[in-house]
C-alpha cells in the first residue's frame, strides 16, 4: 500500500490537502500550476513565432525579387508615426512590467494603475496605426481597394514624400505595380500585428475588472505574468516590423 | 460453376485476359528507371519478408501456449546498430543511384531538339520550331534527344509520359526542361498528372513516336508555313521591339543578335546567363533585367502577349544569329514611337495584319 | 504458479462497474459539453471523429464507385473533383490529425504519467469546441457546394481559378488547425510538468514518447499553415498574390509554406499509431519493448528531421536539382527511425509470451502494412523514381498504406487495446478478430492494385482514365467494399458491447501503464492518490510481484 501505485485501485476516501482556492484540483502544488501554465504561454508564444515566421519569410522573399519596389513603396510610410508607435510599445512593456510587480507586491492600487496605463497605450498605439492606415486609404494606397501606383510612376506628384525622398526615381511600370505587394504584405503583417493588440487589450479589459475585485493580489499572478509575456511578446513582433517595413534602405 | 453470371463472365474474359501490368519501356531512360525500381522492389521484398518471417517465426516460437513465461531482454546494441546501419546502407544506395537518374532526366544534352510545351486548362498546346502547332498530342523521332520547354499560362500542370519515365510540372510564370530519347514507335498516354481543375482528367493526349523519316514526312505534312522563329520576327515588329533593339548606333535598346546563351552584365552589376527563362523575364518583367548602360525605358509587355508569343519571341532571339535579320525588320515596318509600342501588341493576336517579311 | 500466468480476469458472476466512475460522476448534457475531465473531452472526440470518419469514408466510397467505370458515368468530373477534396480535408484534417492524439492520447496520456489530468484541462475542452466549429463549417461547406481544391489548396488554382468554396474550407482548417495546436501544446505541458514523483523521462511509456513527438510537430508546423491559408483567403479575396505569378507572386512560395507544415503533418498522423503499437506490442507479448531507448529516441528523431523534408514534395516542380538532391538525403535519413521501430517491434516478440487478441492482430497489420508503404515511401524520395511514380496512383497507395493500412489500423488496435479501461466492458472477441481479418484483406485488395497502376502511369485525381486500367479499378473497388465491411463491424459491436460487453475489470490485458492501475472505467481524478513510480516503464516483473502482494494480502 505504502509504496506504490497498487493503492490506487483500493477504495480510499479522496483526501483534500489543504491548499489555496485559485489552485485547480488536478495540480499538485501552486508551484507545479505555476509552471504548467508559464511553460504553456512560452509554448504557445513558440507557435506565434512560426504564425509570423510564415509572414516574414514570404515579406523577405519577395523584398528580394522586387527591390525597387519594396525601398519606394516602403518611403511611403510615416517614419514619425512609426517611432512614435514604436515609442509608444516599449513604454506599454515597461508599464505592463510594473503591472507584473504590482501584482508580486500585492499593491492593488498600482496594479489597476499600470494595467489601465497599458491599456491606454495599447489604444493610443492603434490610434497612430489607423492614422496611419487613414493615410493610405487618401493615397490609394490600400491593395484592392481603389489601388492607384501613380505614386511610384510618378514620384515628384506625391509631393509630401518628394520632398524628403527626392532622389525617388520613378519605377518603370512593371516595377510600380509591385508596389502593391509590398503594401499588401504591410497591411497583412501590421493587420495581424494589430488583431494581435486587439485581443491583448480585449484581456487587458477583463483584467482591470477583475483586479478592481483583488483577484491577482491575493498571491495568485500566475494570469497577470501569462499576459505579461504576451503582450511584450507583441511588442517584440512590432520591433521586427518596424525596422523591416520603415527603416530598412531608407536611404 | 455453369450459372456464372454473364456480366461477370464478360467481366472475366474482356479484361483478365489482357490488362497491362507493367507500363511499355519507350525512351532511353525508361530502361534505367526501371532497372531501378526493380532494384528497389527487390529491397521491399527482401525486407518485408525479414519482417513477416521474423512476426510469424516468433509468433509461432513464442505463442503463450509454447513459452508461457516470458523472458525480459532489455535490447541489444548490436542488433540495433544493425538494422540501423543496413537500411541506411541501402537508402543511401538509393539515393545515389535516384539522384545519378534524376540529374540524367533533368539535364538536357546540347544538341537535343527543342519542343515548346504550354499547358492551358484543360490542353496541351505543343509548339515545334518549324511552326508545327498540335493540340493534345506530341510527335517525336525515334534516337533523337529532345528537349521539352515547358510553361502553364494558368494554374499548375504536369506533363508525364508515362512510357518515357519522364515527367514535369508545367509552372505557370516560368520555364521547366525535360528531355527524352525514344526508342520504340508507337503511339503512347500524355497525362497531365497535376490536379488543374474541374476537366483535368481531360488534359490528356497522345504522344506518337514514329522513325525519323516518318518523322520528317510529318513535319513538311504539318507545317503551317511559318517557322516559330518567323512567327516571332513577325510580332517583333509589330511589338515594334524593332524600334528600340535595331543597332543602330544611337539604339535605345542593345542588340540581340547572339545574345541567347551569352553572359549579361545588368545595371545592378551582376552577371547572367540569357537563357530561355531570362528571355521571358526580359520581355516580361523588363526593369528588373536591365542591361548595364541602358535606362530602363522599355515597357512591360506581361498580359499582353500569350506564352505562344513569348515562346515565339525567344525562339526568334535564340535564332539570331546576326543583326541582318533585324534590320530586314526594320524594312517591313514604320518606326512606331514608342508609346505607342504598347498598344501595338493588341495586333500580336493576329499577325495576318501585319506585312509579309521576306525571308 | 507463476503470477504472469494469472489472467486476472475477474469472476463475471460477481464482477461490477465500479459504482462511481468519470462516466457515472454527473449526468445531463452539460455535464458532458462544459466538462474539463480529459477522458470525458477524450469520449467527445471519439464520437465526432467518427462521425466525420464515415462521412470521409461515404466519400471514399463514391470515389471507388466513381471508379468502377473508365468514364465519368456516375458523377460529372466536377463532381468527383469536389467528392475527393471533401473526402481529403476531411479524413486528414478531421479523422487522421486528431484520431489518436485527441482521442486515446487525451484519455490516457494524463494517466501514464500518473496526474489527474492534463495541464490545461479548458484549453482542452476550447480545442474540442474549436474541432466542432471546424467541422460545422465543414458540413456548411458541403452542403452549399463544396470545394474542388484538393485537400492540397494549390495556388493559383485555388486564390484564381475556382469558383467553388475555397474561403471556407481555408477557415476549416485554419480553426481545426488551432484546435490541433491546443492539443499538442496541452500534451507537452502535460508531459513536462504534470509527471507524477519517480517518473523520469525514461519511464515513460513509449507511447508518450511518440506523442511528444508528434505534438511538438503539431505545435510547430501547424501555424505556418494558419497563415498560409490566411493569405490564400486574402489572396482571393483581393485579387493580389503573393503565390500568384500573375501579380508577382511566387507559386511556389506556397509549395515551400505548405509542405514545410503538410510534411510534418503525416508524422503527426503516423507517430501516434506508433504510439499505440508500442503499447500494444509490448502488453500481448508480455514482454519489455525490445530496445526501449532506441524507439523512444527514433521518435524525436523523426520529429526532427521531419521538419528537413518538406521538398520531396517538389522534385518535379523545378526546385534547383542540388536543392532536390539535399532533400532526398535527408528523406533517405528519416526513413531509418521508422524501419530501426519496425525491427525494434519484431524484436520485442522474441522469447516473449504471446497472445493474439484483436488489438496485437491489428498491430500486426500496422507492422506488415506500414512496412510496405514506409519502403514505397523510399521509391517516391528517391529523386529519380519519384519522377515516374510521383502525381500518380502509386503516391495514393503510398500514403494509403502508411494513413489507412498504418494509422487506422494503430487507432482500431488502441481502440480495441483501451476500450476495457474506458468502458469497464470487453468487446466480443471473436467477432472483432474477424473484423480485423476483414479490414486487413480488404484493405490490400483496395490499395495494392493501385501501386501497379501507379506504375502503369495512372494519374491520381482522375474521374475518368483509359480503358486498360479497368480491371485493376475494379479489383480496387471490390477491395473497398469488403473494407467498408471491416470498419462497420466495430462501430456495430463496439456500441453492443457499451451494454451487453463483459465486464473487463481493473487490468484485463494485464498490461504495466500506470493506467491499468487503477479502476475501470476510471475515477474522475484518475487515481485515489497520486502514484509513486518506483520502476521501469513495461516492468512485467514488477506487475508480477504487485499481484503476488495482493494475493498475499487479500489471503
Amino acid at each position: 500500500m505504502s509504496d506504490s501505485t497498487a493503492s490506487a485501485s483500493s477504495a480510499v476516501a479522496d483526501v483534500h490537502h489543504e491548499h489555496p482556492a485559485y489552485q485547480r484540483h488536478h495540480f499538485e502544488s501552486v508551484e507545479q500550476q505555476f509552471d504548467a501554465t508559464n511553460f504553456a504561454m512560452w509554448l504557445f508564444l513558440l507557435t506565434e513565432v512560426m504564425f509570423f515566421g510564415g509572414l516574414f519569410t514570404a515579406y523577405l522573399i519577395m523584398r528580394n525579387w522586387y527591390y525597387p519596389a519594396f525601398v519606394e513603396a516602403s518611403h511611403q510610410l510615416n517614419i514619425g508615426w512609426g517611432t512614435a508607435n514604436t515609442g509608444v510599445l516599449i513604454v506599454s512593456s515597461f508599464t505592463m512590467a510594473m503591472g507584473v510587480w504590482s501584482a508580486e507586491m500585492r499593491k492593488k492600487g498600482m496594479l489597476i494603475l499600470f494595467l489601465s496605463l497599458t491599456w491606454i497605450l495599447g489604444m493610443a498605439f492603434l490610434g497612430i496605426k489607423s492614422i496611419e492606415y487613414h493615410e493610405k486609404w487618401v493615397k490609394h494606397h490600400v491593395p484592392g481597394f481603389h489601388w492607384s501606383e501613380a505614386s511610384f510612376l510618378n514620384p515628384a506628384s506625391d509631393v509630401d514624400v518628394h520632398k524628403d525622398y527626392p532622389q525617388d526615381k520613378p519605377l518603370a511600370p512593371d516595377m510600380a505595380v509591385k508596389t502593391e505587394m509590398y503594401f499588401f504584405l504591410y497591411f497583412a503583417m501590421t493587420g495581424m500585428h494589430a488583431l494581435h493588440m486587439i485581443i491583448g487589450i480585449s484581456i487587458l479589459t477583463f483584467m482591470i475588472v477583475r483586479a478592481r475585485q483583488g483577484a491577482y493580489t491575493a498571491g495568485h499572478v500566475t494570469y497577470v505574468e501569462n499576459f505579461g509575456l504576451y503582450w511584450h511578446f507583441v511588442d517584440i513582433i512590432w520591433i521586427f516590423l518596424f525596422p523591416l517595413l520603415y527603416l530598412i534602405s531608407r536611404y | 460453376m455453369d450459372h456464372i453470371s454473364p456480366v461477370l463472365w464478360q467481366f472475366l474474359e474482356k479484361w483478365l485476359g489482357h490488362f497491362p501490368l507493367f507500363p511499355p519501356e519507350a525512351s532511353t531512360v525508361a530502361a534505367q528507371s526501371d532497372a531501378l525500381f526493380f532494384f528497389m522492389v527487390l529491397v521491399s521484398l527482401v525486407g518485408l519478408t525479414l519482417v513477416i518471417l521474423l512476426l510469424v517465426g516468433f509468433s509461432i516460437l513464442y505463442s503463450k501456449s509454447r513459452h508461457p513465461i516470458a523472458v525480459q531482454i532489455e535490447g541489444s546494441t548490436v542488433l540495433e546498430a544493425t538494422w540501423t546501419i543496413i537500411p541506411l546502407g541501402l537508402f543511401l544506395i538509393m539515393f545515389v543511384w535516384g539522384a545519378l537518374l534524376y540529374f540524367r532526366i533533368y539535364t538536357p544534352p546540347a544538341n537535343a531538339m527543342n519542343i515548346y510545351v504550354v499547358g492551358k486548362q484543360w490542353m496541351w498546346k505543343v509548339e515545334h520550331p518549324g511552326g508545327q502547332h498540335e493540340i493534345n498530342a506530341l510527335h517525336v523521332p525515334t534516337g533523337r534527344p529532345v528537349q521539352l520547354t515547358i510553361i502553364s499560362q494558368d494554374v499548375f500542370h504536369s506533363f508525364s509520359i508515362p512510357a518515357f519515365r519522364v515527367k514535369r510540372e508545367a509552372i505557370p510564370g516560368r520555364y521547366t526542361t525535360v528531355w527524352f530519347e525514344a526508342t520504340t514507335p508507337g503511339t503512347y498516354h500524355l497525362f497531365c498528372t497535376q490536379y488543374c481543375g474541374t476537366n483535368h482528367s481531360q488534359m490528356i493526349g497522345d504522344v506518337v513516336v514514329m522513325t525519323p523519316d516518318d518523322f520528317k514526312k510529318w513535319l513538311a505534312g504539318s507545317t503551317s508555313g511559318d517557322s516559330l522563329a518567323q512567327d516571332g520576327e513577325r510580332l517583333f515588329a509589330s511589338l515594334s521591339c524593332n524600334a528600340c533593339h535595331n543597332t543602330r548606333p544611337d539604339a535605345r535598346g542593345p542588340s540581340l543578335a547572339n545574345v541567347y546563351n551569352s553572359q549579361l552584365t545588368l545595371s545592378s552589376g551582376e552577371t547572367i546567363t540569357a537563357d530561355d527563362a531570362y528571355l521571358r523575364q526580359a520581355i516580361l518583367n523588363p526593369s528588373q533585367h536591365i542591361t548595364q548602360g541602358y535606362a530602363p525605358i522599355m515597357p512591360t509587355y506581361q498580359g499582353q502577349i500569350s506564352e505562344e508569343g513569348v515562346i515565339a519571341l525567344v525562339e526568334y532571339i535564340k535564332n539570331l544569329d546576326s543583326d541582318y535579320r533585324v534590320q530586314q525588320t526594320l524594312n517591313t515596318t514604320d518606326l512606331v514611337p514608342e508609346s505607342a509600342g504598347a498598344k501595338a501588341a493588341a495586333g500580336a493576336q493576329s499577325p495576318s495584319t501585319q506585312k509579309e517579311v521576306k525571308p | 504458479m507463476s503470477a504472469a500466468t494469472i489472467v486476472r480476469l475477474p469472476d463475471q458472476a460477481t464482477a461490477r462497474i465500479p459504482k462511481m466512475n468519470f462516466l457515472t460522476k454527473e449526468n445531463g448534457l452539460l455535464s458532458w459539453l462544459l466538462t474539463g475531465d480529459h477522458k470525458r473531452i477524450a469520449t467527445l472526440y471519439l464520437i465526432s471523429i467518427t462521425f466525420f470518419f464515415f462521412i470521409g469514408g461515404a466519400l471514399a466510397g463514391l470515389i471507388r464507385l466513381e471508379l468502377l467505370t473508365p468514364q465519368t458515368s456516375l458523377m460529372a468530373a466536377d463532381t468527383y473533383n469536389k467528392v475527393f477534396s471533401m473526402h481529403g480535408l476531411i479524413m486528414v484534417f478531421f479523422f487522421l490529425v486528431p484520431s489518436v492524439p485527441a482521442t486515446i492520447g487525451n484519455f490516457v496520456i494524463p494517466m501514464m504519467v500518473g496526474a489527474k489530468d492534463l495541464a490545461l484541462p479548458k484549453i482542452n475542452l476550447l480545442s474540442w469546441y474549436l474541432y466542432i466549429v471546424a467541422g460545422g463549417m465543414m458540413l456548411y461547406t458541403m452542403a452549399v457546394g463544396g470545394v474542388d481544391t484538393g485537400w492540397t489548396f494549390t495556388t493559383p488554382l485555388s486564390t484564381h481559378y475556382l469558383n467553388t468554396h475555397v474561403i471556407s474550407a481555408a477557415m476549416c482548417v485554419f480553426v481545426a488547425g488551432f484546435s490541433s495546436i491546443l492539443t499538442g501544446l496541452n500534451f507537452i505541458v502535460t508531459i513536462h510538468k504534470m509527471r507524477c514523483p519517480g517518473m523520469t523521462w525514461f519511464r515513460l511509456p513509449l507511447f508518450v514518447w511518440s506523442m511528444y513527438a508528434a505534438s511538438l510537430l503539431m505545435v510547430l508546423g501547424t501555424p505556418v499553415l494558419a497563415i498560409t491559408l490566411v493569405l490564400v483567403g486574402l489572396e482571393r479575396v483581393f485579387h493580389i498574390g503573393v503565390f500568384d505569378p500573375a501579380y508577382g507572386g511566387d507559386p511556389i512560395l506556397f509549395q515551400h509554406l505548405f509542405w514545410f507544415y503538410s510534411h510534418p503533418a503525416v508524422y503527426i498522423m503516423i507517430l501516434p499509431g506508433m504510439a499505440v503499437i508500442s503499447e500494444v506490442v509490448s502488453t500481448f507479448s508480455r514482454k519489455r519493448v525490445f530496445g526501449y531507448t532506441a524507439v523512444a529516441f527514433s521518435s524525436v528523431a523523426i520529429a526532427v528531421f521531419a521538419f528537413f523534408v518538406w521538398a520531396h514534395h517538389m522534385f518535379i516542380m523545378g526546385i534547383s536539382n542540388y536543392a532536390a538532391l539535399v532533400f532526398s538525403l535527408l528523406t533517405m535519413l528519416v526513413a531509418v527511425p521508422s524501419a530501426i521501430k519496425i525491427y525494434n517491434w519484431a524484436f520485442t516478440l522474441y522469447k516473449g509470451s504471446i497472445t493474439f487478441e484483436t488489438p496485437m492482430l491489428y498491430a500486426f497489420g500496422f507492422m506488415g502494412l506500414f512496412t510496405i508503404g514506409g519502403l514505397t515511401g523510399v521509391f517516391l524520395g528517391s529523386t529519380g523514381t519519384d519522377i515516374h511514380l510521383t502525381e500518380t496512383y502509386f503516391i495514393v497507395a503510398h500514403f494509403h498504406f502508411v494513413m489507412v493500412g498504418g494509422m487506422l489500423m494503430a487507432f482500431l488496435s488502441g481502440i480495441h487495446f483501451w476500450w476495457p479501461k474506458w468502458t469497464g466492458r470487453m468487446y466480443p472477441e471473436k467477432l472483432s478478430q474477424l473484423a480485423a481479418l476483414i479490414t486487413f484483406i480488404g484493405f490490400n485488395f483496395t490499395f495494392f492494385p493501385q501501386f501497379i497502376l501507379g506504375m502503369l502511369g495512372m494519374p491520381r485525381r482522375y474521374a475518368a482514365y483509359p480503358p486498360e486500367f479497368q480491371a485493376l479499378n475494379v479489383f480496387s473497388t471490390a477491395g473497398a467494399t469488403i473494407l467498408g465491411v471491416g470498419y462497420l463491424l466495430p462501430i456495430l459491436y463496439l456500441t453492443w458491447s457499451l451494454r451487453y460487453g463483459k465486464i473487463a475489470g481493473d487490468n484485463p490485458w494485464q498490461a504495466t501503464g500506470l493506467e491499468w492501475q487503477t479502476q475501470s472505467p476510471p475515477l474522475t481524478e484518475n487515481f485515489v492518490e497520486i502514484p509513486i513510480m518506483d520502476h521501469e516503464a513495461y516492468d512485467y516483473e514488477w506487475l508480477e510481484r504487485q499481484q503476488q502482494k495482493e494475493v498475499a494480502s487479500v489471503g
